[in-house]
């Protein structure tokens, strides 16, 4: 006799690779993925095929030949990354930076903002399968800003502009007409993109609700970054601790409450808005004068250790600089930011579907160099 | 604009168009060779405008090297892929994988059969013409599915389910949806529903006409719908284990679905082959690219949706609808002596404008989070 239980079909979880060769998985990442038909139930994120060694080559390098392997980190913010390394060397040498170049420093890095947030929606778009269209826009108008970088310093990727104790060189007579021109269109580009995506049918049903990270978790993983003022934490380095010149400007910091990815969406434009405005301020208060401190080609920085940390496009990046009085690091250690933003992508994810981990994934907005190092 | 006059209870399987020379096999003959050439160029103009008006619409050029405008690249790509290995994966089901592109070809190129170009000229006028599609269309997810299973990779087999499942959730709208223009027109046959559209029935039933086309496009997985497919998420769907040749007949398939979907489309909404000035077989193709621009230009536009938000559009927003449309449809078709007049063009634009704010007041997708 054959009963109810008999005629149920028998169903299994199984093991699916996500990487690390997928189309969305922004590089080389792999997830193991326990899925329940189309369920997620649990997910083993494993990292390490990008690794190059990057802290321990830095151990090889004078101080100042370490900036272009900061470049190689987040390939998508290079100018950050400059940043990043040489406010750390600066506080461990004690040098001081000419005004000039601070500001060239700030229109560099909230430039460099705009960018990676270019990237970072285009492809949260692209993942969630809109056949590429946002993804080209947007590549299309960070094409402005590498235009901008390739008149400063002659690369469109790897910049390699900043030095310690300032810029490598000053910028060319034509570059702030540029920029002003720029400032006038690009508010007109993300109304524009606002306008088409934000209340979008599909992706708000896609995005809206998807991959909550509460305040807690987000707190206890150490996220930082447009992902975790997404979920409601009120923390910027550029307010909480000013670096450059960061404190003479006016901005405000876009906060979420819900933490999901149309959040994290949303906190992203509003960031572009801002940066635009920090370059608004910046280019017009950009005062004369040398753009680099009398600093040795190969300096030596005192015995000790310093932490440089600086709000990069996503989250905070941090350098922890050990220093034996050599022209060498003796340890670097680079705080890597998405890295850490993938720790709670584990929690985020579980429960959702396999559409809905590659935009959560997606949100995040993550670099394989960084993770990898 | 003259009609002639077509007694369409008469038309038998056997038909044969008076004005035609020469018998039954002639008439079997010329259509297929014409039939078949007509898919694959329509393919290939297809790939092109595809190519082509993506790019554009994304900010870019598109295929622009080979030939003049780029026309010749599918005949390039077309060379590449069959002189391309061919790769079988080591665990997959040999026979199942070798059947699955022909068994999702030929349904495909059966549709072409009742597609009537012109007054008359098609390979067989079938009574039962819209039935046969129905019928014969959701064939091809057989041949999806055995790729899906035949090729031994997971990606290829959630990309399969996925299609499995929305093929069978749609397959009821779109049925329904058509029922509505059976009524108008009183026939099965696409001739006969071509020749009873004195007003094009994208007018007269322009509710059904867009159940039909979302149902359509999910039914042969066009984007937004495309979940079979979907490179962000699962590479490459069913065929991601499928090169050369058989990955060629999948990627003909895909077209060919548009193209039948499109023609389909016209002939039974947008009045087929009938338009003025132009030669009938003109009116039809032109009109049939229109379509599959439209479906270019939602692909290129909107996201993608997920298969549970799928599944809700089709049972919750599309059935309902179609059922209403259905009913309404009924009751015009009892009360006139000819439902196809100005007064149902109104009626049923001020239903479809009513029905779709009522529904999308109502309507949420869910969020669809499942306790693990």
């Amino acid at each position: 006799m054959t009963t109810t239980e008999m005629m149920t079909l028998k169903t299994e979880p199984f093991v699916l690779n996500f990487g690390p060769v997928h189309p969305s998985t922004h590089g080389v990442y792999r997830m193991r993925v326990t899925l329940d038909g189309e369920v997620v139930i649990d997910l083993e994120p494993v990292v390490g095929y990008l690794h190059r060694g990057i802290e321990k080559l830095t151990e090889e390098r004078t101080y100042g030949g370490v900036i272009p392997l900061t470049d190689r980190l987040d390939y998508i913010s290079p100018m950050s990354n400059n940043l990043a390394y040489c406010l750390a060397v600066e506080k461990l040498a004690g040098i001081k930076v000419p005004e000039r170049a601070e500001y060239l420093r700030v229109i560099m890095a909230e430039l460099q903002r705009l960018a990676n947030h270019c990237i970072a929606v285009g492809s949260l778009f692209s993942d969630s399968g809109a056949a590429f269209t946002p993804f080209m826009y947007m590549f299309r108008e960070r094409e402005k800003i590498v235009d901008l970088f390739e008149m400063v310093c002659g690369q469109r990727l790897t910049y390699n502009y900043m030095r310690i104790g300032g810029v490598s060189q000053d910028i060319p007579d034509e570059f702030l007409p540029a920029l002003s021109k720029f400032l006038v269109t690009m508010p007109r580009f993300i109304d524009e993109l606002d306008f088409f995506l934000k209340e979008n049918e599909i992706f708000l049903a896609r995005a809206k609700g998807v991959g909550i990270l509460s305040k807690e978790v987000a707190i206890n993983c150490g996220m930082s970054g447009p992902v975790a003022r997404a979920s409601g934490i009120n923390r910027d380095l550029r307010k909480a601790d000013p670096y450059s010149v960061y404190d003479r400007f006016e901005f405000d910091i876009p906060t979420c409450e819900t933490g999901d990815c149309y959040d994290r969406y949303r906190v992203r434009i509003e960031e572009m808005r801002q940066s635009l405005r920090i370059l608004e301020q910046a280019s017009k208060d950009i005062p004369q004068g040398s753009v680099k401190a009398d600093v040795p080609h190969l300096i030596r920085p005192p015995s000790g250790e310093a932490y440089g940390h600086l709000e990069a496009p996503k989250g905070e990046l941090g350098f922890y600089i050990v220093s034996d009085n050599s022209i060498a690091p003796y340890r670097c250690h680079i705080r890597p930011t998405s890295l850490i933003n993938l720790s709670a992508l584990r929690d985020m994810i579980k429960g959702w579907k396999v559409a809905d981990l590659i935009i959560i994934f997606g949100s995040i907005d993550i670099t394989m160099g960084e993770v990898d190092r | 604009m003259t009609v002639p006059e077509l007694v369409i209870s008469n038309v038998s399987m056997a038909y044969t168009p008076p004005d035609w020379p020469g018998g039954y096999w002639w008439h079997w003959l010329f259509f297929s060779v014409v039939l078949i050439g007509f898919m694959l160029t329509m393919v290939i103009i297809a790939i092109y405008i595809e190519r082509r008006g993506l790019g554009r619409m994304q900010s870019r050029l598109g295929p622009n090297r080979t030939g003049p405008f780029g026309v010749l690249q599918m005949v390039a790509d077309v060379i590449k892929v069959l002189l391309k290995e061919n790769i079988v994966p080591d665990k997959a089901d040999k026979l199942v994988h070798w059947l699955a592109p022909i068994v999702a070809f030929v349904p495909v190129a059966l549709i072409f059969a009742v597609i009537p170009f012109q007054n008359g000229a098609l390979l067989a006028d079938l009574n039962i013409g819209i039935l046969f599609i129905v019928a014969v269309s959701s064939l091809t997810t057989l041949g999806v599915f055995m790729a899906g299973w035949g090729s031994s990779n997971k990606y290829s087999l959630l990309g399969a389910m996925r299609n499995v499942a929305a093929v069978v959730s749609y397959e009821i709208p779109l049925a329904l949806s058509i029922v509505g223009t059976l009524l108008v027109a009183g026939t099965m046959s696409l001739n006969g529903i071509v020749i009873a559209q004195d007003i094009p029935f994208i007018l007269v039933q322009p509710l059904g006409f867009l159940i039909f086309f979302i149902a359509g496009c999910a039914e042969i997985n066009r984007s937004p719908f495309d979940l079979m497919e979907a490179d962000s998420e699962i590479v490459a769907g069913f065929h991601t284990e499928y090169s050369g040749m058989k990955f060629a007949l999948f990627y003909l398939v895909e077209y060919a679905e548009a193209i039948a979907i499109s023609a389909i489309i016209t002939s039974l909404f947008l009045g087929g082959w009938r338009g003025p000035l132009l030669p009938p077989w003109l009116w039809f193709i032109v009109k049939t690219l229109i379509v599959f621009f439209v479906m270019v230009w939602t692909r290129v536009t909107l996201p993608r949706v997920r298969i549970d938000q799928l599944m809700a559009l089709a049972w919750k927003f599309l059935l309902p609808l179609a059922l209403i449309n259905l009913f309404i449809t009924a009751i015009q078709v009892l009360a006139w002596d000819n439902a196809v007049n100005w007064i149902a063009v109104v009626v049923n634009i001020v239903v479809m404008v009513v029905l779709i704010l009522i529904w999308s007041k109502f309507f949420k997708l869910g969020w669809g989070r499942l306790e693990v």
